[in-house]
């Protein structure tokens, strides 16, 4: 019963969290200097009379105020339809759909590097505070920390691409080739460097977060006890620290799952990936208001999910957490 | 089994401009701790009970000054055999219960310490839960974590870690601190046990009262230096029989005595 009430709550919360990013989003087009229909005609613009104008206005509804606009789009997301992008002229559920297939490749492996290696780099380096190790990975950290990930992204592109020609230029397939022809290895081989990017600079923020934790715990009365048992450093940093340290790992970890969304925005973009981050580019650029609705609230939901998951896994690890039920 | 003799420790602290300067905690302490035996070291907070408690153990970080000469079992005990020794010969019951790993359920923390005391895995795990059962735990409370436990229970959980080490000597910080008169006797009956089963124990305390019941022997320590160490037996009627001021002094200044404040007390409080 208290499980169903609390779902409730959160699922409440998750629906009003959409309303409120998707008023922000339609305000913030509506604010936007870049006319639509402009954007919509390209360099046809001067072949199109007025008369021709009001009437692309009317069929898409532009001459109402927009609140009325918003209002329609809402009743029709209430109905399952998130309406059609005029950018790429499919069904918004559609490009999502076909975008989200290829982001999520390059997201999710990202997400998963990121987290594991930057979990193992902040436990060995705290372990060992003040060592070699602790030096070297501390100084990686710090720089990459303060790296953005487009400009890495160009360095990797210069380096790997230009220089060493070792990875392809851009896109997730060779030019030319339709997608369904394009094999594994190759799909892989045009994911790495924008992996490589988004995870380089993903490592960062873990590692420093879970090493303060771990030098913490290594200072603890915990660790004193267990030295006191006779275990080695690395005794206590497998059996004590983990645990402790996988905390705050994991709420940035999943926490991280939004900063990844919007790095991959500039990471697809310096790399042509056709990804949802680049779609989201093209429809800001061209004021596609359904389709950057659509994927402003599907990032919103994805976020939210990844947040609600750390509350979950939190209890899990931590005891502490779980609410007591008389 | 542990002699101690001319322990002298020095810590470091930063005076202004980052000079280092060295404070010294310990002063010429000698000790001698047998087989059987409950050791009681008394002395008011900051009288460097728990740094003796963690210079025996070779647990204080560096940098140090130590000087003196530590022997267990006849050997001189150096850092590296400490190091060998810690959780096998020697032990320690922590003063704080937040030795505990709050995230760990308290069998596995036991069987953890049966681990590294050298029992394989499979039976540290039955040690660890027959010791817990020798210390009146339940099988609910085995399978609690720290935070679900009360103090007696949790003091209890710290005792049966130094229990499956089968260490020779068990030192004991303050083990009776925060809890009531039952949990308290418990406690302390538990390491008379242990000191009855041939180990050597240690009990660091500030409450002379609670020492004595179970110890034979007990080192006043104040300031950095033992004042005196007596029979536990000498702590009784007026305490004539103790040989320093202080100890007969901290003796009759108890509320079951006289509750006295002697002149001598008085001119080391001003002192």
């Amino acid at each position: 019963m208290q499980l169903i009430a609390t779902f409730a709550v959160r699922l409440l919360r998750l629906a009003l969290v959409m309303v409120c990013v998707a008023a922000v989003s339609f305000g913030l087009m509506m604010l936007s200097p870049i006319d639509p229909i402009d954007a919509y005609l390209g360099p046809q613009m001067a072949q199109v009379s007025p008369e021709q104008r009001d009437l692309i206005a009317e069929r898409w509804g532009f001459n109402e105020p927009p609140v009325v606009q918003f209002g329609h789009w809402l009743g029709q997301l209430i109905q399952g339809d998130l309406g059609v992008s005029h950018v790429y002229n499919q069904p918004v559920s559609e490009v999502i759909g076909q975008r989200f297939k290829r982001s999520i490749v390059l997201l999710g492996s990202a997400w998963l590097l990121t987290t594991l290696v930057g979990f193992a780099l902040g436990v060995v380096a705290g372990a060992r505070e003040g060592s070699l190790l602790d030096s070297i990975i501390s100084t990686y950290a710090y720089l990459t920390a303060s790296t953005p990930a487009f400009w890495l992204a160009m360095l990797l592109l210069l380096l790997f691409s230009v220089y060493l020609g070792w990875t392809p230029v851009c896109c997730a397939g060779p030019t030319g080739t339709l997608s369904q022809d394009v094999g594994l290895a190759t799909r892989l081989h045009h994911l790495i460097l924008p992996v490589m990017t988004l995870a380089l600079v993903g490592i960062a923020t873990i590692t420093l977060h879970t090493r303060t934790r771990m030098i913490a715990l290594m200072n603890s009365n915990i660790a004193t006890h267990a030295f006191a048992q006779g275990a080695s450093r690395w005794d206590i940093a497998w059996r004590h620290g983990i645990r402790h340290a996988s905390l705050p790992a994991l709420t940035l970890s999943l926490a991280s799952l939004g900063e990844l969304f919007g790095g991959s925005v500039l990471v697809e973009q310096v790399f042509a990936y056709p990804g949802l981050g680049e779609a989201t580019v093209a429809a800001g650029l061209r004021s596609d208001v359904p389709l950057l609705l659509g994927i402003a609230l599907f990032t919103a939901l994805f976020v939210s999910v990844g947040n609600l998951l750390a509350d979950t896994l939190y209890a899990l690890i931590d005891p502490r957490m779980q609410k007591v039920t008389p | 089994m542990l002699t101690i003799e001319h322990l002298t420790l020095q810590l470091p602290y930063y005076a202004p401009w980052w000079r280092r300067r060295w404070a010294e905690v310990l002063s010429d302490v000698s000790l001698e701790l047998h087989p059987g035996e409950v050791h009681a070291v008394v002395g008011a907070s900051g009288a460097g009970k728990s740094l003796l408690a963690h210079a025996l153990l070779g647990l204080l970080p560096e940098p140090k000054r130590q000087t003196g000469r530590l022997t267990f079992h006849r050997q001189v005990l150096t850092a590296a055999r400490q190091r060998q020794l810690r959780g096998r010969e020697l032990a320690l019951i922590p003063q704080s219960l937040d030795a505990l790993d709050p995230l760990v359920r308290s069998q596995r923390q036991v069987s953890w310490a049966a681990n590294r005391a050298g029992d394989a895995r499979a039976n540290a795990w039955q040690a660890a839960g027959q010791a817990l059962t020798h210390y009146q735990l339940d099988e609910r409370s085995k399978q609690a974590f720290p935070h679900e436990l009360s103090g007696g229970m949790a003091r209890r959980v710290l005792v049966a870690m130094a229990h499956v080490s089968h260490a020779q000597l068990i030192i004991a910080d303050e083990p009776s601190v925060g809890l009531d008169p039952q949990q308290r006797d418990r406690v302390l009956d538990a390491l008379a046990a242990l000191a009855r089963q041939g180990k050597a124990v240690l009990l660091i305390t500030h409450d002379l009262r609670h020492a004595l019941p179970i110890a034979q022997r007990v080192t006043l320590m104040r300031q950095g230096r033992c004042v005196e160490t007596a029979f536990a037996s000498a702590f009784q009627g007026d305490g004539d029989t103790l040989a320093t001021d202080y100890a007969q002094a901290l003796w009759q200044a108890l509320p079951d005595n006289h509750f006295g404040v002697t002149p001598t007390a008085q001119a080391q409080n001003v002192a």
